[in-house]
């Protein structure tokens, strides 16, 4: 009796990589976009979007230290950006539209790393210690779920003042002040919580975005780190004056 | 046990002439195979250390079918990734003085004259292709600020020859070669077969063509049927139990495939390093390395009074023996491992041992450091201390380290040829697993050498010759059946045994007994003993044993007893071949034959030969390979 | 001392698992982790139960095939050292210790403590090397490499793929085990031809496999008994964008 050689083959039943996807197998064109990484990057880049007009959001807020006309002013301004030149709004609804975009691309990133993370984790630890403070872990997913949540409180109250007791026809300013009245202590608790969160999904989230593109390294990251922590600090107090300010009969 | 001698068995394959064209002349009379045919060839190759894991890359490059077996879950982690040290290789980057020609003489002194002139030679040349091919795959070796490759002196060299990735080379080296490999795996040449463990060899008409191996998750046992078999499953040191190879390294593969025709040679030839982290207590599962570098600072020493129990720092100056400076003024801490071993294991038995159980001598830094400085001393050897630390919990920048020798690495292997085939033809074995190229007495830095000089560059040429002559024709199904019977016979009766003691409490018995008849120091009266009890404990073993669970689900006590069965079969080969050779050569050293000095006699008008053992049901069968000394003259070694 | 051990106990891929409650006394401190389980194991084994199955190897903390969670962190609590490189003295007498295996998705159960890693194989098939085959190459010196690169590429490639990463990252990421291999490539001129097309393959792979995306917690390198830098990922990340925009 003899048995022959299978060439090429395990001659023996031999347990497959069950249905594990080789190596090398080539995968279609532009997927980038559907990649962990490119996600991230997407995240990194509309969060950096979303950094710049925070920034001058907050410039523009602290307008009304200077008093309700110089907000009005500034508020009108926004909106007759580059007139003649361009129709009234034009420039404002553009920064709004890429706002939007931004804001549906970083969650729609988030929202899908979640779930790929969700999935590689199907049983979950009985016991898990963060070795990291677990900071980045519970402030990012948490805390962006919670900004979701006040935007659009935040836009109701005071863009579209559907749930400002001055209503949609009143100024700029005179709905801010309405809004953070002494007596609606609560709008102003609601706003700086948010206020505090967005500050420390900055804290990790503006390093993040520089590690996600590559540019972060152990030498950088002395510079980047504190960065990062200084310009949501900026961004936290810059935001707060004003509200608190209302709040506190400091400016009427 | 009786053995009986047989026919002298000589190196047919090395061609004759000058030495330094051998190896060229035998790569042109190899015959070649046509590439479309390599493909359609079949080699097994069972282990994935640097020599396996370098062979099976390396004919999957040359188109060849390869399967590659290891019993770890992934390729990386054979033993190889243990070395610290350094890889040998005589490209005289320094211009010290180094060559091929010294690389060669430097092994073959090493090696205690008992290595063949032709393997050790091609062994040198070969050592440089070795830092190329690495360096060209990514290993990132020290460099200097010019940017050239490091070198230095290691074991006691004269020249600056070995090449270093900071502590961790074997690691590197080996990553280099599993990524080779893998890239074979990807290429569609290499199947790669983790968590499997070879149980038996298959011959079909006198020829290696395949292996019974265990599918270690489920249990299942498969057939692989081949042109051609490489073993590269490493040395046996766990014989000892306690040594410092992995818990994993056993001796399984060889030695089925000795019972199956292929000659063991020189099993008793043993490395002991003499720089290991002692003991703790009962339970101790393996024994850990240190770079022997710290010989170079530390200051080794015991209590000049027997039983000390006084704390070191407690010890007068006066009340110290730093026995190597005084026994050897001239080498002093800096003697070879073999000697450096010994004179820790005699001060240990004069009952002036430190630590528990009295097995340990001190290394000790505290003159280094009053001399260089704590962070001198940090700086070089701040990660070894560190580790020290780790497993005793002791500061060595306090405390002096305590330190005993541990079974490192076995000389001895399989019987192989110049072309590194074995007795069995078709059967090739490469790196530790062979006898090939140490002698006596392997140097410190040439393991990964040897490993990947045969992976890389030997086998690829020499396996050529062999499947050019074929092909052998169909496998004998009746053999394959027998193999496949007799491997299910023995899982089953271990497991049918159910007495009341674990595999593990046998091997560490096993373990102790070598040890101490056939360790460091071996005597004609204790080998007899040795010989005397292992049957006795095979025979308990095999009667008491208890193997939990079942042959079809991933179960580590039913491997670790067949593995710890074939260990009390090559102990006993070990312990009669020590006892044959009744001479004191490298790391064998029998105290009926010392000079005047206690130093190692060797005797060469009887045992100027390569044991090989012949594997035989009426008892072993002995077979002298004369060694014929053409080139460097045999002196004896003297490091006073 | 005497502890009290919580482990994961699951027989086979099919089986669901759970934990059991087992009492080990008179464990000597200067005992590693490992050795303290084989001593559980010989007891049960003589008792007639199945011993707990662990993946192990050389036991000095380089193979890599150790790993277990321990107290809910990879390897344990000790910093940079492996499971069989804890010792029990960092234990307190009386302790209650839970012990689970590697968790994702990628890296399913075989046996009690002992997960499937060949998802990095894979990884490491899809690019992780320079094609050079063997008898190729260039004498080393023909080219010079800078010390500062040559160091910097060590120390990526102490990486000992023991999957630690993978465990504690919240996401189940593979992310430091693949940018180490990358970036240990990518600093040594030898693996310049291949960079890009390696970080694609290698980043495409390590997805294909089921791990989760890095969100940059840092809880990989926390845990790496090598100490493997969340540099690598930058550097990754940096390729693979360099290589998507080709």
């Amino acid at each position: 009796m003899t048995a022959t050689i299978e060439r090429g083959a395990a001659t023996a039943p031999v347990a497959s990589p069950k249905a594990a996807p080789s190596a090398r197998t080539p995968k279609k064109s532009g997927r980038f976009l559907g990649s962990s990484n490119g996600k991230k990057v997407v995240m990194a880049v509309t969060g950096a979007v979303m950094v710049i007009f925070l920034l001058s959001h907050m410039a523009g807020n602290l307008k009304i230290v200077l008093g309700k006309d110089a907000f009005n002013e500034y508020a009108h301004a926004l909106r007759t950006m580059l007139e003649p030149y361009v129709p009234y709004r034009a420039m404002l609804t553009l920064v709004e539209i890429a706002l939007v975009v931004s804001v549906v691309l970083h969650m729609w990133a988030a929202i899908s790393l979640a779930r790929r993370a969700r999935q590689a984790r199907p049983v979950k630890y009985v016991a898990k210690k963060s070795q990291a403070n677990g900071y980045a872990t519970h402030i990012m997913r948490f805390g962006g779920i919670t900004i979701a949540l006040f935007v659009i409180w935040h836009l109701l109250d005071l863009t579209f003042g559907v749930v400002n007791p001055k209503g949609f026809d009143s100024t700029p300013a005179d709905r801010m002040v309405a809004g953070f009245d002494a007596s609606r202590w609560w709008v102003t608790l609601i706003y700086v919580v948010a206020v505090v969160m967005v500050g420390l999904h900055l804290r990790h989230g503006i390093w993040s975005g520089f590690q996600t593109l590559g540019w972060a390294n152990h030498t950088r990251n002395r510079a980047l780190r504190p960065l990062a922590g200084l310009v949501a600090a900026v961004l936290v107090v810059g935001f707060l004056i004003p509200p608190l300010a209302i709040t506190f009969g400091v400016i009427k | 046990m009786n053995y009986t001698e047989g026919p002298e068995i000589r190196d047919t394959k090395a061609p004759s002439g000058p030495i330094e064209e051998r190896w060229e002349k035998r790569k042109f009379s190899a015959k070649l195979v046509n590439p479309a045919n390599k493909r359609k060839l079949t080699v097994i190759v069972v282990g994935t250390g640097l020599a396996g894991g370098s062979a099976a890359a390396t004919l999957g490059e040359l188109g060849y079918n390869v399967k590659s077996f290891c019993y770890q879950d992934s390729p990386r982690r054979a033993h190889s990734i243990a070395a610290q040290g350094g890889i040998n290789a005589a490209k005289n980057y320094r211009g010290d003085g180094d060559s091929v020609y010294r690389l060669f003489y430097d092994t073959v002194k090493g090696g205690d004259f008992r290595a063949r002139e032709s393997n050790v030679y091609r062994l040198a040349e070969v050592s440089v292709n070795i830092i190329d091919q690495a360096v060209a795959q990514g290993v990132p070796f020290a460099r200097e600020y010019g940017g050239l490759l490091d070198t230095r002196s290691f074991g006691g060299a004269q020249v600056s020859r070995t090449f270093y990735a900071r502590g961790q080379t074997g690691q590197q080296l080996l990553l280099g070669a599993y990524q080779a490999l893998e890239r074979q795996v990807a290429a569609g040449t290499v199947t790669m077969h983790t968590r499997h463990e070879m149980l038996d060899l298959i011959v079909s008409d006198g020829r290696a063509r395949g292996i019974i191996v265990r599918d270690m998750v489920t249990g299942e046992i498969e057939r692989h049927l081949a042109d051609a078999v490489v073993l590269a499953t490493g040395g046996y040191g766990n014989v000892f139990y306690l040594s410092t190879n992995a818990k994993g390294c056993n001796t399984t593969a060889i030695w089925r495939a000795h019972e199956r025709g292929a000659y063991f040679a020189n099993p008793c030839y043993t490395q002991i390093h003499p720089t290991c982290i002692p003991v703790s207590g009962e339970y101790q599962s393996k024994l850990t390395l240190m770079s022997e570098s710290l010989r170079n600072d530390g200051r080794v020493w015991v209590p000049l009074k027997k039983n000390d129990t006084r704390a070191p720092g407690d010890i007068p100056e006066e009340e110290r023996d730093y026995y190597l400076e005084r026994i050897y003024p001239s080498f002093g801490n800096l003697v070879p491992r073999d000697i450096a071993s010994r004179a820790a294991k005699n001060v240990c038995d004069e009952g002036r041992g430190v630590g528990p159980g009295g097995l340990g001598v001190y290394l000790d830094f505290r003159d280094a450091i009053a001399r260089l400085g704590r962070d001198a001393v940090e700086k070089k050897y701040g990660n070894l201390f560190e580790m020290y630390e780790r497993i005793t919990g002791e500061n060595p920048y306090d405390v002096p380290m305590r330190i005993y020798p541990a079974v490192h690495y076995t000389m001895g292997g399989l019987w192989v040829d110049y072309d590194l085939q074995s007795t069995v033809p078709g059967l090739f074995v490469i790196g530790e697993a062979n006898f090939s190229d140490h002698g006596a007495n392997r140097l410190g830095a040439s393991a990964l050498m040897q490993g990947l000089a045969d992976g890389y560059f030997v086998l690829p040429t020499t396996i050529g010759d062999y499947l050019a002559s074929g092909p052998y024709g169909d496998v004998d199904e009746e053999a394959v059946a027998e193999a496949e019977v007799k491997v299910r016979t023995k899982i089953d009766r271990l497991l049918s045994v159910n007495g009341d003691r674990t595999p593990d409490s046998f091997h560490r018995e096993l373990g102790k007994l070598m040890w101490d008849f056939c360790g460091m120091e071996r005597t004609e009266e204790s080998l007899r003993k040795a010989l005397d009890r292992i049957p006795e404990l095979r025979e308990e073993f095999w009667q008491n044993v208890k193997v939990s669970g079942t042959a079809e689900e991933l179960n580590q006590v039913l491997e670790k007893a067949g593995r710890v069965a074939d260990f009390f079969d090559l102990a006993e080969l070990m312990c009669l071949d020590a006892l044959v050779r009744s001479e004191s050569c490298g790391g064998h050293f029998r105290a009926e034959s010392q000079d005047a000095d206690g130093e190692a006699l060797r005797d060469d008008e009887h045992f100027a030969h390569v044991s090989a053992w012949e594997h035989s049901p009426d008892g072993p069968v002995l077979h002298k390979e004369p060694l014929e000394y053409e080139y460097v003259k045999m002196t004896q070694r003297s490091y006073k | 001392m005497n502890l009290t051990l919580k482990v994961w106990r699951q027989s086979g891929p099919k089986d669901a698992g759970r934990m059991v409650t087992y009492r080990v006394e008179d464990v000597s401190p200067d005992m590693s982790f490992l050795e303290m389980l084989d001593v559980l194991n010989e007891r049960l084994i003589v008792e007639g139960d199945d011993p707990i199955a662990f993946d192990h190897d050389c036991r000095e903390g380089i193979c890599g095939m150790c790993g277990m969670v321990i107290n809910g962190v990879p390897h344990g609590e000790q910093r940079a050292t492996t499971t069989c490189q804890l010792h029990m003295r960092h234990f307190e007498d009386g302790a209650v210790i839970t012990i689970e295996p590697w968790r994702a998705a990628p890296f399913p159960v075989v046996k009690d403590l002992v997960v499937d890693r060949s998802s990095f194989d894979r990884i490491i098939q899809a690019g992780g090397f320079v094609s050079v085959p063997a008898g190729s190459a260039p004498d080393a010196h023909s080219v010079p490499v800078r010390k500062e690169d040559a160091d910097d590429a060590f120390d990526a490639a102490t990486c000992i793929g023991c999957g630690a990463c993978v465990a504690a990252c919240p996401n189940g990421s593979a992310s430091l085990f693949t940018a180490a291999k990358i970036t240990h490539l990518s600093l040594l001129p030898q693996g310049q031809p291949e960079r890009l097309t390696r970080a694609k393959a290698m980043v495409e792979q390590m997805d294909a496999e089921g791990f989760g995306g890095c969100t940059n917690t840092g809880e990989c390198t926390a845990v790496c008994p090598k100490g493997i830098s969340l540099d690598t990922i930058a550097q990754m990340n940096s390729d693979y964008l360099k290589a998507n925009a080709k």
